[in-house]
């Protein structure tokens, strides 16, 4: 793998944080409890899953845990730092990184530039942050695709260009938001291995939002699950199989 | 035949004039969704900026009468610095405004600006003098075009090749564009929101200055009001271009040019007067068949 993969803009280091840590969160909408007291701890060399029925609270946490909503109670700390109050790209500069169940792709730019200009917002020059989006493209393997409109790629590549995007600058940790939805199985073995790769490639931490089961138990070193807002079990894969509680919650609904 | 390319070379002069202002409103209107009312008199301020302070008929020309490669950057900074400080004032208080709060609040922008030449100025139109020589005709075959028609239209298109290669080839270029697409998605990415749409303003403002100048030099006359069916039709070219998308504006700007100008020459002379009627009833027409205008975006998508 190239070093472009891991430019990091004059100045700029990669983030220290050890850990990011949820302790106590309760997200309440109008009365209505999403979340209620959930704590988790994603580590640095892990690939944490966090699974659980729809409706579970998963993206709302996910929300809290990268400043897009702020919990009604209960913190949120990254490498033992306080971070409430943080703004969504104070979490992203600080590094935490996170995509998106939709994409959200800049759809009438190409593939190579939605990369870019994260790079460029996060205070590279030009030069440097097209070969690191380049790179970035190529790591997700996506090379080919770079000067494609992005609103033009299948759904599943859209999920991959939200990754590299994700990867950019090196993060201490990244959250993915489903990013298996849709995908085949060959699609599914092609993203288990870029999931897997990204502690090693880029020490960085993995926290991922899935329903897939294969690759939630393929890929995860630690599974936390959701159900109805609370924590019904969390543990090692082999552990989570096992538990009479998730099964009936979630695994059996899987067929 | 030859009236015909004569009008012709009228729309695209008009049509450029359209076009430019087009941008100016299409670019805010994308990075931010407001709808500026106030961009005509952008277009006023640049204007009255060339004459010295006065309540004559006859307009003096102040800085109006330096050269051309002093003039013009004075000029700009003068319809720049209006367009941020209206930005700083007025709309980045309603950042989180929505649309129809930031239109209205762009209609108040606008008549404090008519007031203010009002009072600076007076209230009657003014005669001004601007580049006098320029509408010498060039002879090309049998067509007469005036010179300054063709420095209109050139000027207007050099500016839309540098905006393109602005927004294509440089880092706040690319950064514009994602804002504009999803201005939160963008600001998460570290773009930062209030520098990106101060430029956009900056921008809007320097395309409002060429307008003031091609169009002063065209008409030769001064009014508070001037700047406001510019706006209008400005508008009206970036609805029937497609909102939100720039080559639909000048594309739009240029549709309203040749409308107008065809309409002018060829209608009978009794129904001359409500030309304008029959402009905006083409519009209707146009927006009848794609409601979504011309260049269709998805600039228009509720965004979550």
């Amino acid at each position: 793998m190239t070093d472009v993969l891991h430019d990091l803009p004059p100045g700029v280091e990669q983030p220290q944080a050890a850990e990011l840590t949820a302790e106590g969160i309760v997200v309440r909408f109008q009365g209505l409890t999403a979340i209620s007291d959930v704590s988790l701890e994603c580590k640095r060399h892990q690939v944490f899953g966090l699974i659980g029925p729809n409706g579970a609270g998963k993206t709302t946490l996910v929300n809290c845990l990268t400043g897009f909503q702020r919990p009604t109670s209960g913190r949120v700390r990254l490498g033992g730092e306080d971070t409430t109050g943080w703004t969504p790209d104070r979490f992203r500069k600080n590094g935490v990184a996170r995509t998106f169940q939709a994409g959200r792709l800049f759809r009438d730019m190409t593939v190579a530039e939605n990369v870019e200009v994260t790079a460029l917002g996060l205070g590279m020059s030009r030069r440097a942050a097209h070969r690191h989006a380049m790179a970035m493209l190529a790591w997700v393997g996506l090379g080919d695709r770079a000067d494609t409109i992005a609103g033009t790629l299948p759904y599943t590549d859209e999920r991959r260009v939200g990754i590299a995007r994700a990867m950019v600058l090196s993060p201490a940790f990244v959250l993915l938001d489903e990013p298996a939805a849709g995908m085949s199985d060959a699609e599914c073995d092609d993203l288990m291995h870029i999931i897997a790769a990204i502690p090693k490639e880029f020490t960085c931490g993995v926290l991922l939002i899935e329903h897939n089961m294969s690759v939630i138990m393929g890929v995860c070193d630690r599974i936390h699950v959701l159900d109805g807002g609370r924590t019904i079990a969390e543990g090692l894969p082999a552990e989570i199989r096992a538990d009479a509680v998730v099964i009936s919650a979630y695994l059996g609904m899987e067929g | 035949m030859i009236g015909l390319l004569q009008n012709l070379v009228d729309a695209a002069s008009l049509g450029s004039l359209y076009a430019l202002a087009a941008l100016g409103v299409g670019l805010l209107f994308g990075i931010l969704r407001l709808v500026n009312f106030a961009h005509g008199d952008f277009i006023s301020i640049g204007a009255y900026a060339l004459i010295v302070p006065s309540f004559e008929v006859t307009a003096q020309l102040f800085i109006g009468t330096w050269s051309w490669w002093l003039m013009i950057p004075t000029i700009t900074l003068i319809v720049v610095i209006v367009a941020l400080i209206s930005d700083a004032l007025v709309f980045r208080p309603l950042r989180r405004a929505s649309a129809p709060t930031l239109m209205i609040a762009s209609f108040a922008v606008s008549y404090v600006i008519q007031t203010g030449i009002l009072l600076v100025y007076g209230a009657r139109p003014k005669a001004a003098n601007l580049w006098a020589g320029l509408d010498t005709p060039l002879m090309v075959g049998d067509v007469r075009v005036p010179l300054l028609q063709v420095i209109t239209i050139v000027a207007t298109l050099v500016l839309m090749a540098a905006l393109t290669l602005f927004l294509k080839r440089t880092r706040y270029g690319t950064m514009m564009r994602a804002a504009a697409e999803d201005f939160r998605m963008a600001q998460y990415l570290g773009v930062r929101g209030d520098f990106v749409i101060g430029l956009a303003f900056a921008i809007s403002g320097v395309l409002a200055t060429a307008v003031s100048l091609l169009y002063l030099s065209q008409t030769g006359t001064l009014s508070p009001t001037m700047g406001v069916p510019l706006a209008l039709f400005a508008f009206v070219a970036t609805v029937i271009g497609g909102m939100g998308s720039l080559l639909g504006a000048v594309v739009g700007g240029f549709v309203v040019g040749v409308v107008v100008i065809m309409l002018q020459a060829y209608l009978p002379a009794d129904l001359r007067a409500f030309r304008d009627a029959f402009a905006f009833t083409f519009v209707i027409l146009i927006l009848l068949v794609r409601p979504s205008g011309i260049i269709r975006t998805r600039a228009l998508v509720e965004r979550v």
